[in-house]
């Protein structure tokens, strides 16, 4: 027998668009989703790649999210930085991920860096920049290292240092002053992370504290929180109320109960 | 707010086919925090120094928080040029004020021409949002708030500016004792500058625009203090 | 006039020592009118997880139920409850679905993990999750709340100061915002047991 509730189909569902683009009319604003304002960078050194990001996450003048991760999981020689509205690169960069690995099932090979750019590309330009994804994709595989950017309208960038975000500019700079051919690990390290905290403290849709991804050859690192240059004071006093401040009207308890088998006892029937 | 120099009629207006305006805006918003509480003896006015445009910080130490010379101090957020403008404005008058009549302006009477300067300028206003702290001809501290065009009133703690929505339930609870069931009583000094503190600290790490340093003002009858505290720069 | 405001509300969760807590303002509205102050935004998913959901009305009860449907399902399927975790997956990839023309509704869900340990999340209207370790919030009064809550909030908060820190925090948030307030309901979340109170907040 067919089931009479059927669980939704995949893909985007338009049900509401007429209804909202009804309300838009009248004069009610559409709101503003989390954008990860965000400073994102890469760079090729000696033996791989080495990502950054930084943790804050805006909605409007407000931070949302202290300490986000906005450095995805695409495949193990692979990670893809997110910058843009926050839900678009998480589910993007997801659905990506699950197809990789599908398809390394049925190759029984490595993914190639290649290969992810292509699908979040073609993906993106299909939907003509309505996802709002910038991205830094960067990986090692068979053919070597790779670094890519990826515009939301699917344009992309290979190129031996990258920043993407409202903070790029700022962290740049950084690069175009120091970055060197063949830099060693700590090297390379070092200038991503200076390029993430020159956009943490210059630009405001960046803060909180670093996170770093290194993806060499046949490893690949994931230092979360790397560096955390904006820890929060002390603070002066505790705010603790004596129980009993706040007045209520009604309070209603409700215990748990623990249900257990066992021999129940035969009712009495005399 | 009681007052938007620039009310956002878009929504009113047809997506499409409505033509494409480009018009100067005189105004600007730097951004930052202000904030005052008044004492049994004195007042305290703080105000965090970042000014910023955007998403780009134009200076980490640009005081918001000014000591006039009539022993009072007013702190200004909202567009840093108009304030600028407005505290040369003020201090003119102060000055011109203790030639004319030999003797400082009290902090009430600054207050009320803080109104009428501020209300001159009805149709092209200063677009600043001020609070000014002092301490009265009865020796108590006072806290007088503004909005653009001179709206004013006496207050026992305020904020303004881009945290103040922050900051300003936080106060109710803290200083007028709200919704706890406690008489509410003026807070001392002490008292003040922890609340204070741990306002600004809280307001920096959600609000983008408030940040950098913060500076305390306090107020008494024998003079002004200053103290500098350091707030987060992300 | 953004739609998330046109009908008010403000809703916050907050982690505590081996416990959660979760409150909503009372208040239904269109615009500045108020009509009744005894509407429900916070909503039981099972006996340990809550969630609250913030914004356009008409929305809020439309996704309450389809979140009841879809985990009826999955407990018909799965033949267990669902996990916190899995539940805000389940709101977020509910919420993406409808990318391109969402419902206007940001959730925050409140919960117990297997091992007791304190769950919160928040999403945005298009289901960005955000999984924090002192607290959410969402609704018109989202400022006043984050100002409130990031001052009073500390760690480890047993479940009666839990209670207090919650409960001022909501209570001086609303009275600083027009469109949210007229009463105030909270629940406490322990692994024996849940807390339901209703607290008295200024009717005007």
């Amino acid at each position: 027998m067919a089931l009479k509730f059927e669980l939704p189909k995949s893909g985007f569902n338009f049900d509401n668009y007429n209804r909202n683009l009804i309300l838009e009319s009248k004069g009610l604003k559409s709101p503003k989703t989390i954008k990860t304002g965000t400073t994102i960078v890469g760079c090729v050194y000696k033996d791989g790649i080495v990502l950054g990001a930084d943790t804050r996450a805006t909605n409007g003048p407000i931070v949302a999210d202290k300490n986000c991760e906005k450095i995805h999981y695409l495949a193990p020689n692979m990670y893809c930085c997110g910058a843009g509205t926050a839900a678009d690169t998480e589910f993007t960069t997801n659905l990506i991920s699950s197809k990789l690995e599908l398809h390394r099932l049925a190759t029984n090979r490595q993914s190639r860096v290649v290969t992810a750019m292509t699908m979040l590309k073609q993906m993106l330009f299909r939907y003509q920049g309505n996802i709002g994804a910038a991205l830094v994709l960067g990986g090692y595989d068979v053919t070597g290292p790779h670094l890519y950017t990826i515009a939301p309208h699917g344009s992309t960038d290979k190129l031996p240092y990258v920043t993407m975000g409202s903070g790029s500019l700022a962290a740049m700079t950084i690069f175009e002053n120091g970055w060197k051919k063949d830099m060693s690990r700590e090297e390379a390290i070092e200038i991503v992370k200076d390029a993430i905290e020159s956009g943490i403290f210059n630009d405001l849709g960046s803060g909180s504290n670093v996170d770093v991804v290194v993806i060499t050859k046949d490893k690949t690192e994931v230092l979360r929180n790397y560096k955390r240059p904006n820890e929060r004071v002390k603070k002066e006093q505790s705010y603790k109320y004596p129980r009993g401040t706040t007045a209520v009207l009604k309070t209603s308890i409700r215990n748990f109960v623990d249900v257990t088998e066992g021999v129940a006892t035969p009712m009495d029937l005399s | 707010m009681p007052y938007d120099p620039h009310p956002n009629h878009e929504g009113f207006l047809n997506s499409v086919g409505s033509p494409i305006q480009h018009r100067f805006n005189p105004h600007t918003d730097n951004g930052g925090t202000t904030l005052a509480i008044a004492g049994k003896d004195f007042c305290l006015v703080a105000g965090d120094t970042r000014q910023s445009e955007g998403y780009s910080i134009n200076t980490r130490y640009a005081p918001k928080v000014h000591e006039l010379s009539n022993g009072s101090v007013l702190a200004t957020s909202g567009m840093y040029a108009d304030s600028v403008n407005l505290v040369l404005n003020i201090e003119t008058r102060l000055e011109w004020y203790k030639h004319k009549h030999n003797k400082t302006m009290s902090a009430t009477a600054s207050a009320q021409m803080l109104m009428t300067v501020l209300y001159q300028k009805r149709f092209f206003p200063y677009y600043v949002f001020n609070i000014l702290g002092g301490v009265d001809e009865k020796g108590e501290g006072c806290v007088f708030s503004y909005d653009p065009v001179g709206c004013y009133r006496r207050e026992t703690y305020q904020a303004h500016g881009s945290s103040a929505a922050l900051i300003q339930p936080f106060l109710d609870n803290q200083c007028g004792a709200k919704h706890q069931n406690i008489k509410e009583e003026l807070l001392t000094l002490d008292q003040a500058m922890k609340i204070t503190k741990d306002a600004f600290a809280s307001a920096t790490e959600r609000d983008i625009y408030t940040g950098d340093y913060l500076e305390i003002f306090v107020i008494k009858k024998s003079g002004v203090t200053k103290h500098k505290f350091d707030l987060k720069k992300d | 006039m953004s739609i998330m405001s046109y009908n008010g509300g403000a809703i916050v969760a907050m982690k505590g020592k081996n416990c959660v807590a979760i409150a909503s303002d009372r208040r239904f509205g269109v615009q500045a009118l108020t009509l009744t102050h005894d509407f429900q935004k916070v909503f039981e998913i099972n006996d340990k997880i809550y969630i609250g959901l913030g914004g356009l009305a008409t929305d809020v009860q439309t996704l309450s139920e389809t979140f009841r449907y879809r985990v009826n399902m999955y407990n018909l399927k799965e033949e267990r409850e669902i996990q916190p975790k899995t539940f805000a997956h389940l709101v977020s990839s509910t919420l993406y679905e409808k990318r391109f023309g969402p419902y206007y509704c940001e959730p925050v869900i409140a919960g117990l993990e297997k091992d007791g340990s304190p769950f919160i999340c928040s999403t945005d209207l298009i289901g960005c999750t955000t999984f924090p370790n002192d607290f959410v919030v969402t609704g018109t009064a989202e400022q006043q709340l984050y100002g409130m809550c990031e001052s009073l909030w500390e760690p480890n908060l047993e479940p009666e100061d839990l209670f207090e820190i919650i409960s001022q925090a909501l209570l001086n948030a609303v009275d600083r915002d027009a469109v949210s307030g007229w009463g105030a309901i909270v629940h406490v979340i322990t692994e024996d047991k849940v807390i339901t109170r209703t607290l008295r907040g200024r009717m005007d």
